[in-house]
């Protein structure tokens, strides 16, 4: 494998690289999340506030942060390494719906309830596990917010990584290589949505002006799949 | 940004602990999760109203609870919907067993937290109905877009919702007549200045000096076209005439004719509205029966107006005549 040089993760002690994802690797998934969402706040309320109204990088950083105190809250309970791994995924998705509102907070909400969903009580999920847990995720942000692809949504960069993902597992790439064709999938979804003409959601109040800018709720999932990249392969140690 | 705030992050829980300490013989004011609700809830058998939205457009929706109005309303974050354990707790809390109205404005983050509220809601046995009002004119209805904004119509319908429910009237009528007035009135805002949102530090629309922006919604959104600032007569004859054309308003209509400000605004200029806008319907043969002038749906500290015409008959109008006691609306009573 071509990536394997660079698979192997600081929490992962044997040296030997791991192909499955657990809970620690949730959680290393939402704290590296957390961080680019707090790095990249004013970004994305500024995309907002070209085409919407200047809150989602306010909005994804207050839902980030709640998740943040749930998951310090489970570890100071000791419940954070126990259990499956989709229990964890739901519970990041209900902290998401009753922080973040706006359009975002019942989309990511969904996607992670619907992951959290098809992963089942599985400890540990295979990368063809994880790759049906994100298609699945998806499908509910879709159906919740009923937006095609070309609609100039977050759908624009989710629906190309999930299918990027599924591809990878069933090609046999590793882990890695697989999350990172998945978060490049994402990075062209979103810098697509540049020229469109936004048809749901605020920004498509602006018609033909809302072309020209790029989506911020498909910048914020391209952020959540970079994310995924860069945690995932390099997880904590179970 | 000059602004009567501590840290711009407190401002709704800074302010609601304001409203709390204000109002507390007659709402109550329950935080995490956040919604202001009648002392008095639930009361038996009488459908309860439920409404909500972002904050920032004070009075709406909080200074509209109270007898012959809203059961309860919850505030989200400055300009982003309320979550959907807000409106389920709001929801539980006013239940007296007749049912539950959501009056929604079709913003997509409202539409879709209210409806998880609602499928929440009536998982636990709760009757609950939504309507969602979309009284805005400056969009075009239809399949590429999110649809007409609610604006303005979303404070006549909880009124004339609100003196249903009082009337004990049941759940399936005081939705329905929310749709007659949804389906009855129609809006347009004019934005002098920009709003600046706490947060963000900074106008959210770069509107020049000499620049209006006619078309705006209520979260200094862009609206749709740029125009040259003008006189009230000018600016009136734009907004209303895009108005009684997209209903259409006709010869002989009764209506209820409600001058908006966007927050910025003084009640003077309103006025000054208000003469141009009577002068221009009376030419159109068009009547205005009752009218409301003030900031009662606002957008933080925008300047600007909107115009709202509610097409009348005599079931609306005695309806809105009712009495109403609530912080931001109050007669007869
Ligand atoms: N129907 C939809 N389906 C999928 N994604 C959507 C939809 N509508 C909006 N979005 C995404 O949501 C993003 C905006 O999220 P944001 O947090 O700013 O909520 P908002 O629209 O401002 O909500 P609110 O109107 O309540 O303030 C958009 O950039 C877009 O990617
Ligand atoms: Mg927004």
């Amino acid at each position: 494998m071509t990536a394997a040089d660079q698979g192997t993760g600081p929490g992962d002690g044997s040296g030997a690289r791991r192909e499955a994802i657990t809970r620690g690797d949730v959680v290393a998934w939402m704290r590296a999340f957390a961080a680019a969402v707090a790095r990249d706040r004013d970004h994305l309320t500024e995309l907002d506030a070209a085409i919407g109204d200047a809150d989602h990088g306010i909005n994804m950083e207050r839902g980030m942060q709640a998740v943040l105190g749930r998951l310090d809250a489970l570890d100071a309970l000791g419940e954070l390494a126990g259990g499956g791994v989709g229990e964890l995924l739901k519970t990041v998705g209900m902290t998401l719906v009753s922080s973040v509102g706006g359009a975002a907070g019942p989309l990511y909400g969904t996607l992670l309830l619907q992951m959290g969903s098809a992963a089942g009580q599985a400890s540990e999920l295979t990368l063809s596990d994880w790759a049906s847990a994100l298609a699945a995720g998806v499908s509910g942000a879709q159906a919740r917010g009923k937006a095609e692809l070309a609609d100039k949504t977050m759908i624009d960069a989710l629906v190309p990584a999930a299918e990027a993902l599924q591809a990878g597992a069933a090609s046999g790439l590793s882990l890695a290589e697989a999350l990172r064709q998945s978060a490049a999938a994402a990075q062209r979804g979103m810098e697509a949505t540049v020229p469109l003409v936004a048809r749901k959601g605020r920004a498509s109040y602006l018609g033909e002006r809302s072309a020209g800018h790029q989506d911020p709720g498909a910048t914020s999932s391209w952020l959540l799949l970079h994310a995924a990249a860069t945690a995932l392969p390099a997880g904590l140690a179970p | 940004m000059k602004k009567l705030i501590n840290r711009p992050q407190d401002v709704v829980q800074d302010a609601l602990a304001g409203v709390a300490l204000a109002h507390g013989d007659r709402l109550k004011v329950h935080t995490a999760p956040d919604y202001i609700v009648r002392a008095d809830a639930p009361l038996r058998g009488k459908v309860a109203i439920v409404s909500g939205g972002g904050s920032g457009h004070e009075p709406l929706h909080g200074g509209f609870v109270g007898r012959g109005m809203l059961d309860a309303a919850c505030p989200g974050q400055i300009f982003t919907s309320p979550t959907p354990d807000q409106v389920l707790a709001a929801t539980r809390a006013v239940d007296g067993g007749a049912g539950v109205l959501l009056i929604v404005k079709n913003y997509t983050g409202d539409v879709m937290n209210f409806e998880m509220a609602a499928d929440l809601a009536r998982d636990e046995g709760i009757v609950v109905e939504s309507v969602v009002i979309d009284d805005d004119v400056a969009l075009q209805d239809g399949r590429h877009t999110a649809g007409r904004r609610g604006v303005g119509a979303t404070v006549l319908a909880e009124k004339i919702c609100g003196a249903a429910a009082e009337r004990r009237r049941p759940l399936a009528e005081v939705a329905e007549l929310c749709r007659k007035v949804n389906a009855g009135a129609r809006s347009m805002g004019v934005a002098l200045t920009s709003c600046t949102v706490p947060m963000v530090g900074k106008p959210t629309l770069e509107l020049g000096p000499d620049e209006i922006e006619f078309g705006v919604g209520i979260h200094g959104e862009p609206g749709r076209e740029r125009r040259p600032a003008a006189s009230a007569h000018d600016i009136v004859a734009a907004l209303a005439t895009a108005i009684v054309d997209d209903l259409p308003f006709g010869r002989g209509d009764r209506v209820l004719a409600f001058v908006n400000g966007l927050g910025g605004t003084p009640l003077l200029e309103l006025y000054v509205v208000y003469n141009e806008l009577h002068t221009l319907l009376a030419s159109r043969g068009i009547v205005i029966a009752r009218n409301l002038v003030g900031s009662y749906m606002t957008a933080l500290d925008m300047a600007g107006c909107s115009i709202t015409l509610l097409r009348l008959d005599d079931e609306l109008a005695a309806l809105w005549d009712a009495p109403v006691v609530t912080t931001g609306l109050r007669w007869g009573a």
